[in-house]
């Protein structure tokens, strides 16, 4: 399905998960954010940039890994993307949602 | 004469040890398994034991029991796996060398993971049921709980038997309405998800019947640390509940030998190719069941279906033919749903659990991911078949290592 997000039409799932990362901008990270009441310091983007590198990597995502990653900690992490942070903060990134593994 | 060595002899390692016997001649290979535990402990049975449904009889055998003849069972402590020189060290100084290995360590919990989760509480008013001790002293509380606030906990994924948890809040809301005091006890499930379970359709069937059964939820939920003193579990984001009974899932890892050995990801799980069960980081060595990085379920139907593919490639493997990347993730888990009744589902890498029938497609007798009698029946049958059947190696019959689509609501 799409949907406009920064007056682009953007390819999302079902949960608006960007399903293209080629259509994602700050812009559209800006708007995504807003939706869910966050508005992006630098401390945003440089969790941002990790994650969107991690992705690159192939690198799967997680709570614990993002501890570890000297990017920033866990109680920062909830603090910058309250409920759910690694829900939120990779959709804002436009990558897709973290199979949680089973 | 060739070595085949395989560590552990849990549910994975005995699996292929009775497996590689029947397949490989015995004068050209020679296998050995090690483990230094003396039982055997039927996993499953861990979830039964506190609500006094299986006594520790039925849940423990020894390890030696299930080794075929002409596999040789090695009991000793292995310190670590020097990949480099194909040898495995012991504990005790000695080696022994492998032409394969096959890594079958699984995984254990890992209380220490989480701040506060030890101390005078633990098996006071905190208990965990992934081990054979926390579950028999749980079982020893409950018999004369007197109710009040009770939390089932998940720390974070991935742990072994990812539906266990929601087993335990759904024979647990049985067992009090049994003893006629379910008005006494508040029962929460509280899960680092964002529902029940870890697939959508899943997750929606089981989020109602929690709701049927008057279990709460508190989903996305990241505990930092518990405060034994006040008796709180508290999340990062500074949600707090408070608890009278603390059931709790702790961290999962891989064994520490696998650490130990530099071969383990943060949680010591080997990185492994998902398809073939080969080791990413060295050709001679196999991993199978909870010791692998592999996204698939940390259950002993997965190490089975696995079982069946990895015995091929080991094959291929000796016969220097190209490995077949062929394991689809295929699970088949019943869910206990309390009151003589269970769920059953079917999934794999690609394919979420979905309603169907099971293994007859349009014909059951099991029904996917509904309520029913006959499910529950199966999963008190499974006992019988993982001693007699699983362990053997015996194939079971109509069910396919990987997974079938037919007779599948998709």
């Amino acid at each position: 399905m799409e949907k406009v997000i920064a007056g682009k039409n953007i390819a999302v799932n079902a949960e608006g998960y960007l399903t293209d990362f080629s259509q994602w901008d700050k812009n559209v990270a800006l708007e995504i954010a807003k939706e869910n009441n966050i508005e992006l310091t630098d401390r945003h983007w440089e969790v941002i940039n990790y994650l969107q590198t991690e992705h690159k990597n192939q690198v799967p995502l997680s709570i614990r890994k993002i501890g570890k990653s000297n990017v920033v900690d866990i109680k920062e992490f909830y603090a910058l993307f309250p409920q759910g942070p690694l829900k939120t903060s990779t959709k804002i990134a436009g990558i897709p949602k973290p199979a949680s593994c089973l | 004469m060739k070595q085949i060595l395989i560590l552990g002899a849990g549910t994975a390692g005995t699996m292929m040890a009775n497996h590689l016997r029947h397949e490989l001649k015995k004068p050209d290979w020679e296998i050995k398994i090690i483990d230094e535990r003396v039982e055997h402990h039927y996993q499953p049975g861990y979830l039964f034991l506190p609500f006094d449904i299986y006594e520790p009889d039925d849940i423990i055998k020894t390890i030696e029991e299930f080794i075929p003849k002409g596999v040789q069972l090695i009991k000793g402590k292995i310190d670590k796996i020097v990949p480099g020189e194909n040898k495995v060290q012991m504990a005790d100084g000695g080696s022994h060398s492998y032409d394969v290995l096959i890594v079958a360590t699984g995984a254990k919990t890992a209380p220490e993971e989480t701040e506060g989760m030890f101390g005078d509480e633990w098996y006071k008013s905190i208990f965990d049921f992934y081990t054979f001790e926390g579950s028999l002293a749980l079982r020893n509380k409950l018999r004369d709980w007197e109710g009040g606030k009770m939390l089932v906990h998940i720390v974070e994924m991935p742990i072994k038997c990812p539906v266990a948890p929601l087993e335990f809040a759904f024979l647990a809301d049985s067992f009090f309405q049994h003893k006629k005091m379910r008005d006494k006890v508040e029962i929460t499930f509280v899960t680092p998800l964002s529902g029940a379970f870890t697939k959508p359709k899943a997750t929606e069937a089981l989020d109602h019947l929690l709701k049927d059964k008057g279990i709460h939820i508190e989903s996305d939920f990241a505990v930092e640390r518990i405060d034994q003193e006040n008796k709180k579990l508290i999340d990062y984001g500074g949600r707090e509940l408070d608890f009278d009974l603390l059931v709790t899932v702790p961290t999962n890892k891989g064994d520490e030998m696998i650490g130990r050995s530099g071969m383990g990801d943060d949680l010591n799980y080997i990185p492994t190719n998902k398809g073939s069960l080969q080791s990413l980081a060295h050709k001679n060595i196999f991993v199978i069941g909870d010791a692998s990085n592999i996204p698939a379920s940390k259950a002993g139907s997965v190490a089975h279906f696995e079982a069946e593919i990895l015995t091929e490639n080991i094959k291929r493997f000796i016969n220097n033919e190209p490995l077949k990347e062929e394991f689809d993730g295929h699970a088949n888990c019943f869910i206990e749903t309390g009151h003589g009744k269970a769920l059953l589902i079917d999934f794999n890498y690609s394919h979420e659990p979905v309603e169907g029938t099971f293994p007859f497609p349009g014909v059951g007798p099991l029904r996917l991911l509904k309520e029913s009698r006959m499910n529950h029946m199966g999963k008190l049958a499974f006992r019988w078949i993982y001693w007699n059947m699983l362990l053997k190696g015996t194939h079971i019959p109509f069910v396919s290592a990987t997974m079938q689509e037919a007779g599948k609501e998709f």
